[in-house]
């Protein structure tokens, strides 16, 4: 049976964007990064649309996944200007590389290698997205290279075997300063440092950078339950998002990572809600 | 009410007829073969199609969904019409050469080749199924997934659906699943035998049908089997 989590979910996001439908399926996807079938059959239910619909409208958009994706995902160009400058060699090498097929996650959820028809950069082609991360004139041996990096670095964060924790970098939004603190650790990695103000406190306040770890440390101690604003201690404006908390519906704070894409946190003391954006 | 003209025949329709309505109501013959009068118009197949000649330009569109409007002059079987439809049908007949519906319809529209490279599916998502299913049998249970070249009629994630009732109403009316050509093969993917056999022997003999039943030999009876250049099989075991 569905879990009571799953309908409240749906639920609000169907409150939200007013029974929407590709609406609540992105905002699932941010959530679960794939549209997970018990999600699925939730929405046919309180959207009394039939289950046939709902699995059409997620099969139809490109954007939609119906399997669970990698950690990381190696996007490559198969356009005709990428073709014809060698991405099928690219693509074969990523897949030898990874021991996957296109389209396909590995076993240990670590890659997805997908495929594109034209990132409209053909002109510095061969393109490659790893991350977020353009690579423009891609040879056929970066690949290796990329994936053993990536690799490494997933290699030291051994903090549990948690299959959604890595480390990462963020800027402040408005002004793209770094917001990571390196003099600071948090769990043996760089803090990332914001001021907030909640009531009539305003103070520092230290996030770890670990995706999926809710260690913080913080210059007053913040009762559970209270919103704060985020500031950038550089520029020190406000750090609001666009995105709705999918857990308790407060408007998210919104940091940019280096490389490209975004993370949302949720600015309630004790709500968990954070997507990943890239 | 709206008033129409179509191949030359002046009719008053009522305003939510549609083209092909009409052009039943005056009896002339358009293959609809994703249209049934029970269910909505979907407009996929386009066999249908006519030509609409206004104010010196023509253009095709298919009747099963062309709301009628005055002063509309229709062409049901114009040359661009006949030659649209041949493709047409050729291409569906590519798709699905075990379909008897498809082979029949290829053989009456005098089809002699088929050009294009066979794909021997089983489906040419004409959505007759899906409409059935839920507009018949208020089922809902199959409907279409994926897009473009993957494009695939399947019930949710491909498992036994809740929804589906088992009522068989999905293939009793698709036009491939319902009734098999056995006559195709890889070497020949147009068959039509059934078809082009059944000539009514009575146009041998007179200048005009003279079926009782008023059939033009649909029924068979009278039917003689012709070999592949239109002869008489009998004569020809005669003369042999
Ligand atoms: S058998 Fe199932 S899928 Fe087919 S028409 Fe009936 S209810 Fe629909
Ligand atoms: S399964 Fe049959 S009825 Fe359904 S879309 Fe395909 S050809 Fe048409
Ligand atoms: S073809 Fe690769 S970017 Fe256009
Ligand atoms: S009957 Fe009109 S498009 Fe198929």
């Amino acid at each position: 049976m569905v879990s009571e989590e799953v309908s409240k979910l749906v639920d609000s996001l169907i409150q939200k964007y007013d029974g929407h439908l590709i609406s609540v399926l992105e905002n699932i996807q941010l959530f679960c990064n794939y549209l997970p079938s018990d999600y699925l059959r939730e929405v046919s239910k309180q959207l009394e649309l039939p289950l046939r619909d709902v699995y059409g409208a997620a099969t139809f958009y490109k954007t939609f996944y119906l399997n669970p994706r990698g950690k990381h995902i190696c996007t490559v160009c198969l356009g005709t200007a990428c073709h014809v400058r060698g991405g099928n060699f690219i693509i074969e090498e990523f897949e030898r590389q990874l021991h996957i097929k296109r389209g396909k996650t590995t076993e240990d959820n670590n890659f997805t290698l997908e495929t594109v028809n034209c990132m409209g950069a053909c002109a510095v082609g061969p393109i490659v997205i790893v991350d977020g991360t353009y690579y423009s004139y891609f040879k056929t041996l970066e690949a290796r290279k990329i994936i053993r990096t990536i690799l490494k670095e997933s290699e030291k964060v051994d903090i549990t075997k948690d299959k959604r924790i890595f480390p990462v970098k963020v800027n402040c939004p408005k002004c793209y300063h770094s917001l990571m603190d390196n003099e600071y650790l948090i769990d043996g990695h760089p803090s990332v440092k914001v001021t907030i103000s909640f009531l009539d406190k305003h103070g520092w306040y230290r996030l770890s950078c670990l995706y999926g770890v809710y260690n913080v440390e913080s210059e007053y101690e913040r009762p559970h339950g209270v919103v704060a604003n985020y500031f950038c201690p550089h520029c020190h404006a406000e750090m609001l998002g666009t995105f709705l908390c999918p857990l308790c519906t407060t408007q998210m704070v919104s940091l940019v990572l280096t490389g490209g894409g975004s993370v949302h946190v949720c600015p309630m003391r004790g709500c968990k809600g954070h997507l990943l954006d890239v | 009410m709206p008033n129409i003209k179509i191949d030359g025949i002046n009719i008053e329709a009522p305003k939510n007829w549609t083209v092909l309505d009409a052009a039943k109501f005056l009896g002339l013959e358009i293959p609809s073969l994703c249209y049934d009068p029970g269910l909505t118009a979907g407009g996929n197949c386009r066999l249908c199609i006519v030509e609409i000649r206004e104010s010196g330009r023509s253009k095709i569109v298919s009747s099963c969904t062309y709301p009628v409007q005055e002063g509309l002059e229709v062409f049901t079987a114009s040359k661009r019409v006949v030659n649209a439809r041949k493709i047409i049908i050729e291409l569906l007949v590519a798709q699905c050469p075990t379909s008897k519906t498809l082979q029949d319809l290829a053989a009456k529209m005098g089809v002699k080749k088929v050009r294009f490279m066979p794909k021997w599916d089983k489906c040419i998502y004409c959505g007759l199924c899906v409409r059935m299913c839920e507009e018949q049998m208020t089922g809902k249970a199959i409907g279409f997934t994926n897009r473009g070249y993957n494009l695939k009629i399947t019930t949710p994630f491909d498992v036994t659906s809740e929804d589906c009732r088992r009522c068989g109403g999905c293939i009793y009316i698709c036009p491939v699943c319902m009734a098999r050509c056995e006559g195709t093969q890889p070497s020949e993917v147009l068959c039509g035998r059934c078809e082009n056999s059944l000539q009514p022997t009575c146009l041998d003999i007179f200048d005009n049908y003279t079926c009782w039943m008023g059939l033009k030999g649909d029924c068979g009876t009278c039917i003689t089997e012709k070999d592949g250049n239109n002869n008489d099989l009998r004569e020809v075991k005669k003369n042999n």
